[in-house]
């Protein structure tokens, strides 16, 4: 299978250019600094002889979303960072030539890159998201109620975020790309607080403004679902907080970014079909 | 499989960026077997029609087969080879990674690209570095370890797009001892390439183009030999005589005038190009029965470069 080979290289790529290793060694230092503050947020509060046990578990949920957030914003721009350069860079340089020359269709190497970078996010993301959810849990037993289903949301953002990557690097400058993807980003991440503070004011207007904007770039919708999912319904209740959802993306949503995402792969696939190389 | 006599037929290829035409109006055919040198100079489109070749520029019009099957058929890409021009690889494999990976493109199994690539980094000396990553690697190491990978599938047909521009003489001598090897093993080689001492030592048969066009094919040989410099020492030449000559052949210059003090004597030296060297006596015939005298005729056999520049002209590369 020459989807493989070239998916292979991917991930070879990643730890020859020091890109795995880099991560890696970053992403460790992100767990070790979480469970550090947590270690002494948690001394305290199991200090403190009348704290209510609601109140416990709300500001357990509320560091460890806070900390989520960050590593969704992490994966994201992993997401566009490394595959940025993929397509753009190759062709470019012309390192593509001696690739494209050979007895397969260019859908296959596309297909080829997406699974690598993929699997490479897969990875960064279980580090970073399941290292922290295993860290709360480990610290104090305590465990989001859908870790599961909010962790694959997660993922999903990041590989809408990656598949966009690869549309535009197949048509633009590595530069160009980064810029583009970068924008989008910016868009589904105003978008989604003027959503947010909408519904907190119920001003219908703001909330469809969120919609729109999480229709042109959702991957910030789904971590808000992802939040949600991951928020017992008690803590949902009284909290609020700035990593909460207030305003939940709704089932179509999420398969509106299924949509969304493969049509970004087929527009990557078609536009880098009609590239000359 | 059907059977081609052609390894290459192209039928009024034409490829145009915007507005630029790099390609005009390609119709060529390359025999099976046989080392074709694609002449011109730079910007005539040679990388281009390679590249249309390949798949890897669509053209604007206009159709290849390679071997019988449409270009555009991937599967016929399994029996071919490309030395790109500028040698760009992913350059932090080692040299042995890059050929495993460039064996797994053509579909080759791994103990297959084992053995091959084993035996193409001896044919281009680079076993000692063979687990050196090619970023590590200089030009012209660059260029030996991408002509073995594209050789890794044994292809039967090749094509090297100025594999040559830029090494040094043993590169340079490694490149067309390979293509003599090719050759011998009956393997097609398309050479791209404007350094014309290689192409006089390695093709048969050559195609000059310019600005996308073929301006002219034939054997080298007959090409060669075909056109016949002449260089006249006439007297008094008179506009009748010149119109005459011009009869004969093309390219009439007036090189130079003369005079010999000594014994009183006025001339003038004239060039001319004639098509073939049966065309030499018919024009001695004319020219002794007019009214002129005639002290030389020197015929003078054309090299590569002057027939490239009465070809191509002198106001291209540019």
């Amino acid at each position: 299978m020459r989807i493989l080979v070239i998916a292979r290289l991917t991930f070879r790529e990643a730890i020859r250019r020091k890109i795995a290793l880099t991560a890696l060694i970053l992403g460790l230092l992100f767990l070790l600094l979480f469970n550090l503050g947590f270690f002494f947020i948690v001394r305290q509060v199991s200090a403190e002889p009348f704290m209510p046990v609601l109140a416990v578990r709300n500001l357990y949920s509320s560091f460890q979303l806070a900390g989520l957030y960050a590593a969704n914003f992490l994966s994201i721009a992993m997401a566009a960072l490394v595959s940025a350069d993929t397509l753009a860079g190759e062709i470019s340089s012309g390192t593509i030539q001696s690739v494209a020359c050979k007895p397969l269709r260019r859908v296959e190497i596309v297909i080829g890159k997406w699974l690598g970078f993929a699997g490479l996010l897969s990875l960064y993301l279980g580090l970073l998201a399941g290292g922290l959810i295993l860290s709360v849990w480990l610290q104090t037993g305590f465990l989001p109620p859908q870790p599961v289903v909010g962790l694959a949301l997660m993922l999903f953002g990041c590989l809408i975020m990656m598949t966009v990557t690869l549309a535009f690097s197949s048509t633009l400058s590595t530069l160009a790309t980064g810029g583009a993807v970068f924008g989008l980003y910016g868009v589904a991440f105003i978008g989604s607080w003027v959503e947010q503070i909408g519904s907190y004011i119920n001003n219908s207007t703001a909330i469809q403004i969120g919609i729109v904007s999480s229709l042109i770039m959702p991957s910030e919708a789904l971590w808000r679902r992802a939040a949600h999912e991951m928020t017992t319904a008690l803590v949902q209740m009284v909290a609020g907080g700035p990593f909460t959802s207030r305003s939940v993306p709704s089932d179509a949503m999420i398969i509106y970014a299924g949509l969304y995402l493969l049509i970004a792969l087929g527009a990557a696939v078609y536009l880098f079909n009609h590239r000359d190389l | 499989m059907i059977i081609s006599p052609y390894a290459i037929e192209t039928r009024h290829l034409r490829k145009e960026y915007n507005s630029k035409v790099a390609v005009n109006d390609l119709t060529l055919q390359v025999l099976v077997g046989e080392v074709f040198g694609f002449l011109g100079p730079n910007g005539a489109g040679k990388t281009t029609s390679i590249k249309m070749f390949l798949g890897l520029v669509a053209p604007t019009s206009g159709e290849t087969s390679l071997l019988g099957m449409p270009a555009h058929d991937h599967r016929i890409r399994a029996r071919a080879g490309f030395l790109p021009e500028h040698f760009r690889f992913h350059d932090w494999l080692t040299a042995e990674e890059f050929l495993q990976f460039h064996g797994e493109l053509y579909g080759l199994d791994r103990l297959q690209i084992k053995k091959r690539s084993q035996e193409l980094l001896e044919k281009v000396g680079l076993i000692p570095y063979s687990h050196q990553q090619l970023r590590t690697f200089s030009k012209g190491m660059l260029q030996r370890v991408g002509l073995a990978q594209a050789l890794l599938n044994d292809p039967a047909l090749v094509f090297l797009d100025e594999p040559t521009s830029g090494l040094d003489p043993v590169g340079r001598r490694l490149v067309r001892d390979l293509i003599a090897d090719l050759r011998h093993q009956g393997v097609t080689v398309f050479l791209n390439s404007h350094i014309l001492s290689e192409i006089e030592i390695t093709c048969d048969r050559v195609a000059f183009i310019k600005n996308g066009m073929v301006l002219k094919v034939g054997a080298l040989n007959e090409l060669l030999q075909g056109e016949t410099r002449l260089i006249l020492r006439l007297g008094k030449v008179s506009p009748e005589i010149l119109a005459g000559l011009e009869s004969f052949g093309s390219g009439l210059v007036r090189e130079s005038t003369g005079r010999n003090t000594t014994v009183g004597l006025e001339y003038e030296t004239v060039s001319l190009t004639v098509p073939s060297q049966a065309t030499v006596p018919e024009l001695v015939r004319w020219l002794t029965i007019q009214p002129v005298d005639v002290y030389s005729i020197t015929p003078h056999r054309l090299s590569l470069e002057e027939l490239f520049l009465q070809i191509v002209g002198t106001d291209g590369g540019l």
